[in-house]
């Protein structure tokens, strides 16, 4: 057969096509058939528009090239950082923030785990807290508005690719940030109907503005908040 | 196949091909590479149907073995427990004060609550427990809600208003704000509430701060400023200042007061986690 093959180009050819096929067959087939690649978990939303200003400047000032949001299934990371990551708590990010390199620690779990004044001493001057840190400090972010008044087409356009925005959400979208940002303003139980378990207040202790560190802190603060892992059963999701 | 001849000296076959000359050797494969490459071939079968390995139309073939790569860092971790469950089980078992109390249990929960108070608390209370403005000293005696083992462990359990059920609460008046005190009364009671610890000369400020304190303050602070941990109204009388030390740093408290918030641990931390790195804290300095 080899010297039959090697010595026919068309028939060579043909034999080229259906081995790679197999293979290709293999692993683009069953997503089409499958319904989901992602396990389904309980209280994954999108994000509130405010935690998704402060994602987009997590992207802005690169916070990936150092930190990850990955917690690997291994008995270290478990033990420093809590349970593994779950597909599902990253579903809604485009694009997904895992990194790959830990110049910092990971911040898959890092909401609830530091109060908001830690973060704004944090950000301001990292060696404040930290006196072996050698993170830069990102004190311009409390002086800087955030501009977020184009926030509802920005969900608008995440929908497109596919996060479940509803037109609630999209046309409350600028009224939200000043109400998880302020707290005492706005329909607050409106937003957390929309929003469940997002952190709601002066996030940088500036009442006068919504400033890009409220914005930041506000995503922080709900990373690895959504999924509640004193019910989520690992063992139904082995692979 | 065109001249297809044996090659005298190494005894192969040629390919038939020659140029100026020079013949191509038809050497065949060495007959170990050979034999390893047909074993690989039999171990991968053997693979996929042991090991999870192809994708079906909805699923994947699961393998005999029962492996995946989730199951087996949970058997990890419980294998990790059960290593250990020879002392945490002691630990669940018995409150902060009995386990403070056993010399040798005490010993394992201070290798644990060491590592767990450098990734956790270490952030804002300081390697050690050093303390920062905003964050209380660990390391020494003053302690805002109280410095016994089971003080600790409450705080750090369910932290400093953070929102908790059973969260430590409390919240000091904004004096100048709700106009409570006027600016004179608040320089005052700043001088009264300095003199307290650095034993300066009273003065008239001094004399009427004191009335002040009496009426505003004490009801948290105590009667002589000593502090009443189970209200969480810091000591003032012990030169150890949470923000920061100046008359001016007391008068800006005063008038409108700072509030710091602890993460409540529960959750995050599991309970026997919560009580090592309880009886850490209790070791740094002056647990009580």
């Amino acid at each position: 057969m080899q010297k039959i093959l090697e010595k026919n180009l068309i028939l060579l050819c043909v034999a080229i096509l259906v081995t790679v096929a197999i293979g290709g067959l293999v692993q683009i087939v069953p997503l089409y058939t499958m319904e989901s690649t992602i396990e389904k978990v309980d209280g994954m939303r999108p994000y509130s528009p405010l935690e998704q200003a402060g994602r987009n400047i997590y992207i802005r000032e690169g916070c990936y090239t150092c930190h990850s949001q990955m917690i690997r299934p291994f008995r270290d990371e478990a033990e420093r950082y809590g349970h593994y990551s779950l597909a599902a708590e990253s579903m809604y990010d485009h694009p997904f923030q895992w990194g790959s390199k830990r110049t910092g620690p990971d911040l898959a779990r890092v909401g609830g785990k530091y109060s908001n004044d830690w973060h704004v001493a944090h950000m301001v001057d990292p060696r404040s807290v930290v006196p072996e840190s050698i993170m830069p400090g990102y004190s311009f972010m409390a002086d800087r508005e955030l501009s977020y008044l184009n926030m509802d087409e920005h969900l608008y356009t995440l929908r497109q690719v596919g996060v479940p925005y509803s037109d609630d959400q999209i046309k409350s979208a600028v009224a939200d940030i000043n109400t998880q940002a302020n707290g005492d303003k706005g329909d607050v139980d409106a937003f957390l109907a929309r929003y469940p378990k997002a952190a709601i207040g002066d996030f940088d202790g500036n009442p006068d503005k919504v400033s890009e560190l409220d914005a930041m802190i506000a995503y922080l603060q709900i990373l690895g908040q959504m999924v509640d892992f004193t019910t989520y059963k690992p063992e139904m999701n082995r692979r | 196949m065109a001249n297809v001849e044996k090659d005298a000296i190494s005894g192969q076959e040629t390919t038939g091909h020659e140029w100026d000359g020079i013949k191509e050797l038809n050497t065949p494969m060495p007959k170990w590479w050979l034999y390893t490459y047909y074993v690989c071939i039999v171990f991968a079968v053997g693979y996929w149907v042991v090991y999870p390995a192809w994708p079906t139309l909805s699923s994947y073939t699961k393998g005999t073995g029962g492996y995946s790569s989730r199951g087996e860092h949970d058997a990890d971790l419980a294998a990790q427990k059960q290593s250990r469950s020879a002392w945490t089980s002691k630990f669940a078992a018995m409150n902060v004060d009995e386990i403070g109390g056993d010399r040798q249990l005490l010993n394992y929960a201070m290798a644990g609550g060491k590592i767990i108070f450098a990734e956790n608390c270490a952030p804002c209370h300081g390697t050690a427990g050093s303390g920062a403005p905003g964050y209380p000293i660990l390391a020494d005696d003053d302690w805002i809600w109280g410095g016994t083992r089971d003080a600790i462990h409450t705080t750090v359990a369910f932290g400093v208003r953070s929102g908790h059920d059973e969260t430590r609460e409390s919240e000091m008046p904004n004096f100048l704000g709700d106009e409570i005190l006027n600016k004179a009364q608040i320089a005052d009671v700043a001088e009264y509430i300095m003199s307290l610890s650095d034993g300066s000369i009273s003065s008239d400020g001094v004399e009427r701060g004191a009335v002040v304190f009496e009426e505003q303050c004490s009801a948290c602070h105590g009667e002589d400023g000593k502090g009443l941990p189970e209200l969480g109204g810091p000591n003032l009388t012990d030169a150890i200042w949470l923000y920061s030390k100046s008359k001016e740093a007391i008068a800006t408290q005063v008038s409108a007061p700072k509030h710091g918030v602890m993460p409540a641990w529960t959750g995050r931390l599991s309970d026997v986690e919560i009580k090592q790195v309880s009886l850490y804290v209790h070791s740094l300095g002056g647990g009580q």
